[in-house]
């Protein structure tokens, strides 16, 4: 343990590595050292949920929050702050909607009005040292499970507390449990699906790089519930930093005694296996897993019989997403009755949400569920940023829908998602503005989920791609009278007879879309026009020739040749040799190319 | 056999459970797939070549051609979709005069694109030799390129 008073946490994870918090780590420690300064500690954590205004350094106790910092900064935060105790307010994270600038963490209403429990340790502790973890009572779950508790007790808390699955289903992971662990067999496995796939969604990669004790903590107690002696993680092998921390943090766990054999000097065995996946996103529905870690393709097999009875190597298993086993040692710390005393009725506890997309403060979000999605995006989210109005939300990934305006006052549990037309899915959310074209989101989704499709099942191999086509000709402004309703058709076709997921949610995309925002879909078609200027094939770029000042910066740059006219005086587009590569739009200062 | 092989084979037992992490060792050493290193993975598991193709055509990951020195993956998740991947993708196809897919002749370059790598807050996201690269715009994908371009001229210098 360090003496020091004070603590300089600086972000180590994807987001901030990628903008060199590494180097900044370095510059400061150098300077900490050239001033002599004694009673401060550096350390590198994990990712504090705010990545778009990385790098993130905190200065504790008092809790200062710098964003954006750079590597020329370390020197005066060094100097002015750890020295002299005056803090850099231009480094200062400043409100997008005021502009003030915001010295502690505290203040900042993207942290302020979150309720974080899954994300509990994210950003506080070094996730390469089990000390850290230690400090914060880690592990003592665990070892009042395996001291004071047996497995019936911990799966009758577990129930209580009403926990549901995070990984999107919402099954009741106490029911889940007590399925297996009174399942028969000798070799039970539990499994944890870190294999995130949807796009747009990283709640699960932050937490395996900033917290990965709390997940492995969650996981041995799942074991010792289930009575299973092997585990298995299985993460993506695109998220290569949080692959290595969960293999430090296995390490760790096992010289110290929370994992193998004997733990606690008791009877209990426990050995962790690491799996990578190889980037399938079928795999992320459980059987497809499992067939995943046999060595085989990762294509679902119809349940029954279910996982809990015949899974891996057709031994009774437990799968449990990241979010869900994370939220195990809480429970069983503080009691299910504290747990269950948050969120709504049917939905205990906290949702965690990958909020991206036009968003003021992108990052993740934690909040009660029962939250509304307009709590959601305009107070934590900070609104929808350069004066644009928002269209839609977008929840669940691929296998969610899209949400307009009226729905913001909705609370956000799996309820009233499912109600809506949409899922809670594993909790990506990404808000969309008004320059974003609602047929080519369903185009992108639907291109998504028939790349993904496993093939196993001919309405989702061949019916998403069919819509696709349709989608795809719609965007071209090909569309023709029938289409809308020829996807509605298919998709009721596909979600009736697909096995799994996958295709049983692919078309929602498609169906909310028409549902909310079927004057774009009715633009596209019969106009001709994308409403949004989205679409390349049905808009063209014009010069506004009141605010064309003649500089000739477009003449210069048009790849094409396509643009004429003296200098200082209006330029034109001549729409024949135009491609539509938009470097026009780019480069005027003026603002007067516009699309037409 | 190849060295290299062997190695990797040497910490595996050769059950059908580690085919996939087999065939991630083997691309990682690699790059890519050969021809000859499937036939050996197959006699090292004694599965039969046309289930180790199943299994690795199956997933995204695995290829089976080189790639280039620099290999480039846009991200095409839904946050960077709303936030111009497409835009990212075309101007790097413009820069580097290839598709999606492909690789220069020079084999300086390749090009794909991945689903989501879970950056969605530095959105439009690219990684280059597993370095991420987000906030993306034409323009700094442009300097990108032409910086990678500068470091591989610089190489070429020296070994003259």
């Amino acid at each position: 343990m360090s003496n020091a008073n004070r603590s300089v946490l600086i972000c180590h994870g994807t987001g901030c590595v990628s903008l060199e918090s590494p180097d900044i780590k370095e510059a400061i420690e150098k300077e900490i050292s050239n001033l002599g300064i004694m009673d401060v500690q550096v350390k590198a954590t994990g990712c504090h949920g705010f990545c778009q205004r990385g790098p993130i350094v905190v200065i504790e106790p008092e809790g200062i929050f710098y964003s954006e910092v750079k590597v020329k900064d370390a020197a005066e935060i060094v100097s002015s702050h750890l020295q002299n105790n005056e803090p850099v307010e231009r480094l200062f994270y400043r409100d997008p909607v005021t502009d003030e600038p915001i010295p502690y963490y505290r203040d900042i209403i993207f942290y302020k009005n979150q309720r974080r429990i899954i994300l509990r340790n994210c950003g506080h502790i070094d996730p390469e040292e089990i000390e850290d973890y230690l400090d914060i009572d880690g592990y003592q779950a665990l070892r009042k499970v395996l001291l004071e508790m047996t497995p019936e007790q911990v799966i009758e808390e577990i129930k209580s507390s009403g926990l549901r699955g995070r990984g999107g289903a919402g099954f009741p992971t106490g029911l889940k449990w007590e399925f297996c662990y009174k399942a028969s067999g000798n070799e039970k496995y539990m499994i944890c699906n870190a294999d995130e796939g949807d796009p747009g969604a990283f709640m699960d990669r932050s937490i395996l790089e900033a917290d990965p004790h709390s997940l492995l903590e969650g996981l041995v107690i799942a074991g010792y519930a289930i009575g299973a002696n092997t585990g298995y993680i299985y993460v993506r092998a695109e998220y290569p930093l949080a692959v290595n921390r969960i293999h430090i943090a296995l390490v760790q766990a096992e010289e110290r005694g929370f994992l193998g054999k004997n733990i606690l000097g008791t009877d209990f065995s426990f050995e962790v296996n690491i799996m990578e996946g190889a980037g399938a996103f079928v795999c992320g529905e459980e059987t497809g897993l499992m067939a995943s870690i046999e060595g085989r393709s990762g294509r679902p097999r119809p349940r029954p019989p279910y996982p809990a009875n015949s899974g891996l190597w057709e031994n009774p298993t437990t799968i449990n997403n990241v979010k869900t086993l994370v939220t195990v040692p809480v429970i069983i710390s503080k009691g299910a009755d504290w747990y269950s005393a948050i969120g709504t009725e049917k939905s205990k506890g906290t949702a965690v949400f990958a909020l991206t997309g036009h968003i003021a403060n992108c990052g993740l979000v934690e909040v009660a569920m029962g939250t509304t999605l307009r709590e959601i995006i305009y107070e934590i989210g900070g609104g929808i940023p350069n004066g644009k109005a928002f269209k839609a939300v977008q929840t669940g990934g691929p296998s969610g829908g899209c949400l307009p305006a009226s729905f913001l006052d909705h609370p956000v549990d799996y309820e009233s998602l499912a109600a809506a037309g949409s899922i809670m899915g594993s909790g990506g959310m990404v808000v969309m503005d008004e320059d974003t074209c609602m047929v080519d989101i369903a185009r992108y989704f639907l291109d998504f989920t028939q790349r993904e499709s496993c093939g196993k099942c001919t309405p989702c191999r061949l019916g998403t791609k069919r819509m696709l086509e349709i989608l795809e000709r719609i965007t071209k402004g090909e569309g023709k009278e029938g289409d809308v309703e020829l996807l509605i058709d298919m998709a009721a076709t596909i979600k009736d007879s697909s096995l799994c997921a996958l295709g049983q949610t692919a078309p929602n995309p498609v169906l909310t879309t028409i549902e909310f925002f079927r004057d774009e879909y009715d633009a596209h078609i019969r106009d001709k026009t994308c409403p949004a200027r989205s679409c390349k094939a049905l808009f063209g770029y014009q010069i506004d020739l009141e605010a064309c000042k003649g500089c000739g910066l477009c003449k210069k740059n048009c790849p094409q040749d396509a643009i004429s006219g003296e200098r200082k005086e209006p330029h034109t587009i001549d729409p024949d040799r135009c491609i539509k590569c938009g470097v026009c739009f780019d480069v005027c200062p003026f603002g007067a190319v516009v699309k037409a | 056999m190849e060295k290299r092989l062997e190695t990797i084979f040497s910490s595996h037992e050769g059950r059908q459970g580690e085919l996939i992490p087999i065939l991630q060792q083997v691309q990682e050493k690699f790059g890519y797939l050969s021809q000859k290193a499937m036939f050996e993975i197959a006699e090292f598991t004694g599965a039969p070549e046309s289930q180790v193709y199943s299994v690795a055509t199956f997933y995204t990951q695995f290829r089976f051609t080189p790639i280039g020195k620099n290999h480039i993956m846009v991200c095409r998740g839904t946050a960077c979709h709303v936030k111009g991947a497409p835009i990212i993708l075309e101007e790097l196809e413009k820069q580097l005069g290839i598709k999606e897919g492909e690789v220069t002749p020079d084999m300086k370059f390749s090009l794909e694109t991945v689903a989501c790598i879970g950056a969605c807050g530095l959105a439009p996201n690219m990684v280059i030799n597993r370095r991420t690269y987000g906030h993306l715009t034409k323009q700094r994908v442009s300097e990108i390129i032409s910086d990678l371009r500068s470091k591989e001229e610089e190489i070429k210098n020296e070994q003259c």
